[in-house]
């Protein structure tokens, strides 16, 4: 069953086209990747499901439900969370409380019970701690809780935008390039992480990567993109040797040399 | 000179710290909208005169249908700076929705012109009813908590003489600071103070995390306007007398205030207005005696004015600041 469809998604930015009809059907439940060069359209391809950006025209269904035109919270409560390429963590914010963002829209206090410190709100409030916790402790950061998020190595503060992501409970997780910066054994944890996250909080996940090593190992579908437009989509075996994709990494020529 | 100046410490104290706590609760005000929107809201000044007027008004009709004696006053008080907050509260987040979110995407001096303007436009608007129903635009509210208490310093150390102080200026002082740690409360423990915090860090993230920013904008427009209508009220009852000038200069010291802690830093705030006000007071006592008569005590205030300089010369950030690094 598919969770996420996208019809002919396209975005101009003035006359630079970003993205050109693109479509694709991601499966409930399945871990799915986006590759290509640099400047290939992949994180415009996000900011575009998030609603950060309009397409210029296409269509975007979670569910068969349409989310053009949502501002990017509502987007996020209807279940899409992400993490960014460049690490964008609330840096003077304690590391509990940035997953406690994350929590925002199921956090129900009103105003009113704040002024008046109602016990409802407090129970809230405490359940939403430890909630947050219990987050923490599944990426591994419970004991950094009280510390800056700016104070975290570069690989826990992946993690923590990860935590923060799930926060919002969504449906779609999408990860902007996870593994960016990391090293080969923090790489492997992450491979575990990802596989894991689907099962634990039954999440269907799209990632943006690099790592092609990971990319081929974890997901089960893979759509290329490259200048824009889709090149080509399959299983991870098919991409591998498919000569459309070789050509856009490594250019034309590289087929037949090969 | 020395023995002068030590003797009246305990009245530069109890003056500057009242002075202080009405400061930092403007100050508050300019802070907040700094850290979220970058735009330093002029009108806040103006906002904090409404209040005063606003809340002169209710106390004169309550006066005139006599509740007055049947209400016991410290009562009668609080409903009026209740009542206040929440009209001034929802003047200031009218103003955002109307003046400033449309300009929000602008180059930054655009909303900052604008700001002005609505200023003009407040004290204008005040002015104009103000003259029409009392037929001047200084107005003087009923006279409460009047009695003088007197604080026997001599009785800690005889180098002190005693300071009296208006009761009402004990008042000012328990409701500003405990407005300070309400919000101070709100800002750190809730969830709407932490998206607010979340949103002055990085708006487009908030965004993504499920937070309404344009709900977090009005929600801090609402809570700093509401607490500057509310010191409004307590000025008004303070001094007696207002006019729709008091927010411009009173704006411009808590602005200082609120640079001199550091702007967009909310307990930097709390601190540059008590700092500033004690400052203020003691430039006010003892200005005449430093300079041997050449300034008197109405130099007080281009001596905060003097520290927003060197505060703006040497360490622009602010005591409490961040240095801030262009971004690139």
């Amino acid at each position: 069953m598919s969770i996420l469809e996208v019809k002919n998604l396209t975005k101009k930015f003035g006359g630079l086209v970003a993205t050109q009809d693109i479509s694709m059907t991601v499966e409930k439940n399945s871990i799915t990747a986006i590759i290509g060069p640099n400047g290939a359209g992949k994180t415009t391809f996000f900011n575009m499901i998030t609603g950060v950006y309009q397409p210029t025209s296409g269509e975007i269904l979670l569910e068969s439900e349409k989310l053009n035109g949502l501002k990017p919270h509502i987007v996020c409560r209807k279940g899409i969370a992400r993490t960014f390429q460049n690490i964008r963590l609330f840096n003077e914010m304690t590391v509990l409380e940035n997953v406690m963002v994350g929590m925002h829209a199921h956090l129900k206090a009103g105003l009113f019970g704040i002024l008046f410190n109602l016990p409802t709100t407090r129970k809230e409030e405490l359940d939403s701690e430890i909630k947050a916790y219990q987050l923490l402790e599944y990426v591994g950061l419970e004991d950094f809780l009280n510390e800056k998020a700016c104070n975290l190595s570069y690989g826990a503060q992946r993690r923590l935008e990860i935590a923060r992501a799930l926060a919002a409970e969504p449906k779609v997780l999408l990860l902007d390039e996870p593994a960016a910066g990391m090293n080969p054994k923090e790489t492997t944890e992450l491979t575990r992480l990802i596989r894991n996250m689907r099962e634990e909080f039954n999440l269907t996940i799209i990632l943006i990567e690099h790592d092609m090593r990971l990319v081929m190992e974890i997901s089960e579908q893979i759509f290329v993109l490259d200048h824009g437009v889709k090149i080509a989509e399959g299983k991870p075996e098919y991409i591998r040797n498919n000569p459309k994709v070789i050509e856009a990494y490594l250019g034309t020529g590289a087929v037949h040399a090969g | 000179m020395l023995t002068e100046m030590i003797q009246n410490i305990p009245q530069v104290l109890i003056d500057g710290l009242t002075l202080g706590a009405v400061y930092a609760v403007i100050a508050i005000g300019y802070t907040m909208v700094y850290g979220i929107l970058e735009l330093i809201n002029f009108a806040h000044g103006e906002i904090f005169m409404t209040g005063a007027f606003i809340g002169t008004a209710m106390l004169i009709v309550l006066t005139g249908i006599g509740w007055v004696s049947s209400v016991p006053t410290i009562i009668m008080l609080i409903v009026v700076l209740l009542f206040t907050a929440i009209l001034t509260g929802l003047l200031g987040m009218g103003i955002e929705r109307v003046a400033y979110r449309p300009l929000r995407n602008m180059p930054r001096l655009i909303p900052l012109i604008t700001a002005i303007g609505v200023s003009f436009l407040l004290q204008d608007i005040v002015r104009f009813i103000a003259e029409l129903k009392k037929g001047n635009y200084i107005v003087t509210g009923p006279s409460l908590f009047n009695s003088q208490l007197s604080i026997k310093a001599s009785s800690i150390s005889s180098i002190f003489t005693d300071a009296t102080i208006k009761q009402s200026f004990v008042i000012v002082l328990i409701a500003a600071v405990l407005m300070m740690i309400g919000l101070d409360f709100f800002v750190n423990r809730t969830k709407w103070g932490m998206a607010m915090r979340a949103v002055a860090q990085d708006r487009d993230t908030a965004a993504l995390m499920t937070i309404n920013v344009n709900k977090v904008i009005s929600i801090t427009f609402f809570v700093g306007s509401a607490l500057g209508g509310a010191t409004g009220v307590l000025f008004a009852v303070q001094y007696g007398t207002i006019d729709p000038y008091i927010g411009f200069i009173l704006g411009l010291k808590a602005f200082t205030a609120a640079v001199l802690g550091g702007i967009g830093n909310i307990r930097g705030a709390m601190f540059g207005g008590l700092l500033l006000g004690l400052l203020e007071m003691f430039a006010s006592a003892n200005l005449t005696l430093l300079s041997h008569g050449v300034f008197g005590a109405e130099y007080k205030d281009v001596f905060a004015f003097i520290i927003l300089i060197l505060v703006l010369l040497f360490k622009p950030e602010g005591l409490f600041g961040k240095p801030v690094t262009e971004k690139v």
